[in-house]
């Protein structure tokens, strides 16, 4: 069992052009190290000094980890997780 | 990595107004979209208005779970985001730095509308033009108004 981590276009240049990677962690932050691990330059496009990127939107099954702790969301075996990124502008 | 040579936006008149018409009900806040349409086709079929989570005449968001549902539902329908819609309501239409910086669909089409001058009241005509962003950099595009993709083409 492992957590799928379904991948946006403007990502899957860090995945070999794959939509969807698996990895594994406790933790979302756990689970990013663990994609980046293997997909290296990723992680930076998510996450800054202060957590998770404010234009880049993280769900684990259907929620926004927002609500749900951000990068300290717990995550298990057969979770999905979606990244997207905000669609946005001023 | 893909290569995207496209430098026109085909897109139907009945979308194009559904758009216009969308922008000129939120002013004076920004209305923003989508038109969804198969996956590599470049050919935007399924008007998706969505809600401006800021409700700001300077800023749009598509709302987060609005985000996700939209996603999901192209996924499940081989879509893509072929135009990412949103309309200026005081300044003209090109991306604005912020548009800019927070373009993240390099594949799409976006579309600016104004509505600034009176536009909004359905007298004055609304600007409508497109662009690609990509990487920071913006390249206007033409855009092609059809009856009908079957008889436009």
């Amino acid at each position: 069992m492992a957590i799928e981590v379904r991948v946006p276009t403007i990502l899957r240049n860090y995945t070999g052009g794959q939509k969807a990677v698996t990895a594994q962690g406790g933790t979302l932050a756990q689970l990013i190290d663990n994609v980046e691990s293997a997909n290296p330059g990723v992680k930076e496009r998510l996450v800054d000094e202060s957590g998770l990127r404010r234009f880049i939107n993280v769900y684990v099954n259907d929620e926004d980890v927002r609500f749900t702790g951000g990068l300290a969301t717990e995550v298990a075996d057969g979770d999905t997780v979606v990244i997207l990124p905000a669609v946005a502008g001023g | 990595m893909r290569l995207y040579p496209r430098n026109v936006l085909t897109i139907e008149q009945a979308i194009r107004d559904a758009i216009v018409a969308h922008a000129r009900r939120d002013h004076p806040d920004e209305a923003c979209g989508v038109v969804a349409g198969a996956a590599g086709s470049d050919r935007p079929t399924r008007f998706v208005p969505m809600r401006n989570a800021a409700q700001s005449p300077t800023f749009y968001e598509f709302d987060s779970a609005d985000l996700l549902r939209l996603y999901k539902e192209m996924d499940d329908r081989d879509e893509e985001p072929v135009v990412v819609y949103h309309s200026h309501t005081a300044t003209e239409a090109y991306p604005s730095r912020t548009d800019i910086g927070l373009a993240q669909e390099p594949g799409a089409h976006y579309v600016l509308v104004s509505t600034a001058d009176g536009a909004h009241e359905g007298e004055g005509p609304v600007a409508f033009r497109s662009y690609r962003i990509v990487d920071g950099e913006v390249t206007e595009e033409d855009v092609t108004v059809v009856s009908s993709y079957a008889e436009g083409g």
